[in-house]
């Protein structure tokens, strides 16, 4: 599956919650759906989408988070999953695409196309609620869930290497910091809000 | 163990008071010697957010999280915790101009003992102002209020890092050099 696929198959269903986003095609290929003032993408500081998706959902309980992280971002970042496996935020969703490749910067295999096992580091990490996903409909099921009951969750999601031709959205990454923090201290609402 | 080192309970006391009346909400952290008490403080203190780390680099995402949730946060960090997170701080908060208040402890300068801390202790505040983060040093207790106030004054209006760097004279009490005599009046 395609990891463009997954967030089509998704976007009504995480369009009002917090969303943080790694850089490259995943950040591209969420504003090509539909850029919201409430989603957030970092466009560097590789490893950091779930330690800023840890900070916010301690901060703002009744707000649900999603972070969509990738396995080149995780892999730099191994410890952020026994952080936010300790807190275990009852609001935070940990969606790792996996394409097992640092595709934005030319496509080289990470660790996972050699044999690392997100779900199992993230399961080992003590994110009990870990699942796997292969097919779309395994991975809208599995969104599903987790959004409609509590505690964190995180699912891996295996998705082909491919991504959009550029990497440039049509607004300055300022621009969007400052329309996230802005969205922020407005109360969640519809699918974003906790029960 | 905490208990044996002469870390001062009393001054780590009156930097988490001065970090609490700044209103900070959130601290992230990852011990070492000299903060064992403030991290023992933010852990007792039900208002308060403690995030245990696992590297430094984490506690900068979690602070921006705080940030656009709304929350002032701290991060309590050795020096070489501080060179540890550079990326995060660089291409993390300054990229995007997040406040950031880094209480440092300053391992490695005068009178440290422990060799495997003077490499760190040798380039701290060179690293800093390599950065252009505002820095300032706490030597004495009756300073450290308004120090940290401003810090994070600056940090939040300046949406910048700000570093105050926690001091041998404040964090240890082993009296390590006795004063020299007094000379006698002329």
């Amino acid at each position: 599956m395609k990891r463009l696929e997954c967030l089509q198959a998704i976007y009504e269903d995480i369009q009002d919650c917090a969303v943080v986003t790694i850089m490259g095609a995943t950040s591209a290929e969420l504003h090509s759906l539909g850029h919201r003032p409430n989603f957030f993408y970092l466009t560097h500081a590789m490893g950091l989408a779930s330690s800023i998706g840890l900070g916010l959902a301690l901060c703002q309980p009744s707000r649900r988070v999603v972070v969509l992280d990738g396995d080149g971002s995780v892999l730099m970042n191994l410890g952020g999953l026994s952080t936010l496996a300790r807190y275990g935020p009852r609001n935070l969703l940990e969606i790792i695409f996996d394409n097992e490749s640092l595709l934005s910067v030319g496509g080289f295999p990470t660790a996972t196309a050699t044999g690392t096992d997100l779900a199992a580091c993230a399961r080992g990490a003590g994110i009990a609620n870990t699942v796997s996903a292969t097919n779309l409909d395994d991975f809208v099921s599995a969104v599903r869930a987790a959004l409609g009951g509590e505690g964190l969750a995180c699912i891996v999601a295996k998705v082909e290497a491919v991504g959009p031709a550029g990497y440039i959205v049509d607004t300055h990454m300022l621009e969007d910091r400052f329309m996230f923090a802005r969205a922020m201290r407005q109360p969640p609402h519809n699918g974003g809000k906790m029960p | 163990m905490p208990g044996k080192m002469p870390v001062s309970e009393a001054n780590s006391r009156v930097v988490y008071d001065a970090l609490k009346a700044s209103g900070v909400r959130v601290v992230s952290a990852l011990p070492e010697t000299w903060l064992v008490h403030l991290i023992k403080m933010a852990e007792d203190d039900s208002d308060m957010i403690l995030v245990r780390l696992a590297k430094e680099e984490e506690g900068v995402g979690v602070s921006m999280g705080a940030h656009f949730a709304g929350v002032r946060s701290a991060l309590l960090m050795q020096n070489h915790g501080f060179l540890q997170a550079i990326n995060g701080i660089v291409s993390g908060a300054m990229l995007y101009h997040m406040p950031l208040l880094l209480m440092v402890s300053d391992r490695g300068h005068l009178g440290e003992r422990d060799p495997w801390q003077t490499e760190g202790g040798r380039y701290t505040r060179r690293v800093l102002d390599a950065l252009g983060i505002v820095h300032d040093e706490l030597h004495r207790p009756d300073e450290v209020p308004v120090k940290v106030d401003r810090a994070m004054t600056l940090a939040q209006s300046s949406l910048s890092p700000v570093a105050l760097l926690m001091t041998r004279p404040l964090m240890w009490e082993e009296v390590q050099v006795p004063p020299p005599p007094a000379k006698p009046q002329q």
